[in-house]
């Protein structure tokens, strides 16, 4: 029988008895919503959890440095070890390349330095880094007071809440937190520090400055790479106090005074790194000591360190960390998938039990067809289909159902929430393919339910059954 | 078994040849011989009644012709099938291109219309929509059931039903048309009208028919011939003197 037909006729018996059929199809649709709620719960919370991570930066960054700065760290016999060879400066045409990898958005060389920021007359020594102009959607920077720069060179500064306190002689207390960073705003927005910085000048035939940390390395004598130090100020005009710290995953060496990327490199401000690296430098192209690297997106992050390995380079990245997250959710969405299954298999033996009872119902139906010259693949197929057809409209209800649930229990949720004065959010998603999904699967445990007593009916002797009153 | 046919294949193409044709099955400890060896021979074009007392097996020996039923030994061949050879499939397909049945009950499905009950054969051959269409209503003309061809068989009465029952059986244009006690429900103003069809099928294009009754005036007004069982065994087959002299 052709399938137009087949599905006709396996819609016209459901119609017959409406009833049953529609109580079966209530309690596939039952089972898809159970599996479908408790999915998109799941998908829900794992997308919540990755949207934070990928916007608070942490886990699509990889950090580069050169291979021989983190080994080394300046002694003699690791530099001169077989792995010397193969390690490759960290200099601007390598970070030009690093962005041309495929999947990575922007590699931006990390610039963090230690120096002294003048405010009120007085000194503050702080670590300082820039921040390309793309950490403005890091999530840090959710509950700023003022604005992110206003260009890449701007001379302005973004505050870290600690340092603003800091300016503004308040002692941050330990267990009396949360002042304010409105606050804080209120007397720091739009004044100026003034940086005293190193700056680095490049001087021909001049040796470089003795300094304690760089007199016994080796290579700094190196000739026609040498540059002096020179003492400068830079003013900088307050634009933004942050709250929360864009570079948490720093630890110990996290700035807390923020500079533009551009006005960063244009200031040349002398970097710890400098001494070390500036010996190995090919031409005068700037040498970084490390460079941070944003992939498009986490899961691109190990491809991209392999790349990265590959070229010399020496990586970091919280990947591992996101791993055993991502192992968590999988684990998590296979429990859910099995108490979801559970109802879904208990929906499948009413559709066995709805066959079952239909085949003695329509004994007599069935011993005509195949009078009639029905094979037994037509009486098989004919029974199939009815249990396809209540697993797709099953499914499809179902979806519509459990779509339903997932969005009452999200929207409890963030009543609750929002009771508790906790920020709503959306912990429930139904994608395309869990629609899919859901509804292939109630069709195919369908078919399957409905392999026995579509089997059963094919193998009705047509003498008996046609004897059956 | 002893029993020879009466009437030689010499006078025309064979339809159906049966040879010690047995159909034995268990109820509990005793054996059934429902068939017994029954050998016979019917002739293309033939009108054929099977005549005997319930329970001697001529409703058996339809089954067993129609495809419906396998004989436990002996063969029965139509149509230069040996229906015994067949698998499952083939003789599925054999029910629907080669043979239509008739049945006392109608055996129509209740929930489909006249012209879907109709059409259905043709489903199973995947006949394409628009062609059936025109098969059933065509059939349906020639039963005089047109214009009820939307109703249900629930609407009808016995003898319309089993002229839709005809049709059906006809659709797929079969050699062969097997009946079985198709005048028993009906009564017998309306089971004459049912019998002029089935002779006008047979007259008209020439179908064999073997009709299975218990009624002997029945048969002996329209059969061209008679065949007696008792307890599954042929035991007496002989030309019927038709009243208009078609024999």
């Amino acid at each position: 029988m052709k399938i137009p037909d087949l599905a006709e006729l396996a819609l016209r018996n459901l119609r017959e008895s409406m009833l049953r059929n529609s109580l079966t199809t209530i309690g596939i649709s039952v089972g898809v919503a159970s599996l479908v709620a408790m999915l998109s719960l799941g998908i829900g919370l794992q997308q919540l959890a990755s949207r934070r991570l990928v916007k608070s930066g942490l886990f699509d960054t990889v950090v580069v440095t050169s291979r021989r700065d983190l080994r080394g760290m300046g002694r003699e016999e690791e530099r001169s070890g077989p792995i010397a060879g193969e390690s490759r400066v960290l200099d601007e045409p390598a970070r030009q390349e690093i962005e041309r990898l495929p999947n990575v958005i922007e590699a931006y060389p990390d610039i963090r330095f230690i120096t002294e920021l003048r405010y009120d007359d007085k000194p503050h020594l702080t670590m300082i880094s820039a921040l390309p102009d793309s950490a403005k959607s890091n999530d840090a920077f959710d509950g700023m007071q003022g604005s992110f720069f206003s260009a890449d060179t701007a001379p302005e500064v973004i505050l870290q809440k600690t340092f603003a306190e800091e300016l503004l002689g308040k002692t941050p207390s330990r267990g009396l937190d949360e002042t304010k960073v409105a606050d804080l705003a209120g007397p720091l927005l739009g004044k100026e520090l003034t940086m005293r910085y190193a700056q680095r000048a490049p001087s021909v035939a001049q040796p470089a400055p003795p300094r304690a940390d760089a007199a016994n390395s080796a290579d700094s004598s190196l000739a026609g790479a040498a540059y002096s130090v020179l003492s400068r100020e830079q003013k900088l005009k307050i634009v933004g106090i942050a709250d929360l710290d864009p570079e948490s995953m720093r630890g110990p060496t996290r700035a807390r005074v923020f500079l533009p990327l551009k006005l960063a490199e244009e200031l040349h401000v002398m970097q710890p790194g400098d001494l070390r690296e500036i010996s190995r430098a090919a031409s005068d192209q700037p040498v970084y000591s490390s460079v941070s690297v944003r992939v498009k997106n986490p899961t691109q992050v190990q491809g991209t360190e392999d790349a990265l390995k590959k070229m010399g380079f020496t990586t970091f990245s919280l990947l591992d960390a996101s791993q055993s997250l991502r192992t968590f959710f999988r684990v998590l969405d296979l429990f859910l998938l099995i108490f979801g299954s559970l109802a879904l298999a208990v929906a499948s033996i009413g559709i066995v039990n709805t066959l079952v009872m239909a085949i003695l119902e329509r004994r007599r139906e069935i011993g005509i067809m195949k009078a009639i010259g029905a094979s037994d693949g037509d009486v098989k197929k004919l029974f199939f289909a009815e249990a396809g057809a209540m697993g797709i409209l099953g499914g499809i209800a179902g979806v519509v159902l459990g779509w339903g649930i997932g969005r009452i229990i999200n929207l409890g949720t963030n009543f609750y929430l929002r009771r508790e004065s906790l920020p709503p959010d959306n912990f429930w998603a139904v994608p395309w393919w869990l629609v899919a999904l859901a509804i292939g699967f109630s069709f195919l445990v369908s078919l399957i339910s409905g392999l026995y007593p579509a089997g059963r009916a094919a193998k009705l002797d047509p003498v008996q059954a046609l004897r059956y009153e | 078994m002893t029993t020879a046919p009466v009437v030689s294949a010499a006078n025309g193409t064979v339809a159906i040849r049966s040879e010690n044709l047995c159909r034995h099955y268990r109820m509990g400890e005793t054996l059934i011989r429902a068939v017994d060896g029954v050998s016979l021979e019917v002739r293309a074009g033939e009108f054929v009644a099977l005549l005997g007392s319930s329970g001697s097996g001529k409703s058996s020996v339809l089954n067993l012709i129609a495809g419906l039923d396998r004989p436990t030994s002996g063969s029965v061949v139509v149509q230069d099938r040996d229906l015994a050879k067949l698998s499952r499939e083939e003789l599925a397909k054999y029910r629907l291109h080669v043979v239509g049945m008739v049945f006392q009950s109608f055996n129509l499905i209740a929930s489909m219309t006249l012209a879907e009950n109709v059409e259905l054969p043709l489903r199973f051959a995947e006949v394409d929509r628009s062609k059936r269409d025109d098969q059933a209503r065509e059939a349906l003309e020639r039963v005089g059931l047109r214009e009820r061809m939307h109703h249900r068989p629930s609407e009808l009465s016995g003898g319309e039903q089993q002229r839709a029952a005809l049709a059906r059986a006809l659709i797929n244009r079969p050699k062969l048309l097997l009946a079985d006690e198709p005048t028993g429900n009906l009564d017998s103003h309306t089971g004459t009208e049912i019998m002029d069809m089935v002779r006008e099928f047979n007259q008209k294009l020439g179908m064999t028919v073997v009709m299975v009754t218990h009624e002997r005036a029945l048969a002996e007004r329209y059969a061209q011939r008679m065949i007696f069982l008792a307890d599954g065994k042929l035991i007496d087959d002989h030309l019927n003197n038709l009243p208009g002299g078609q024999s």
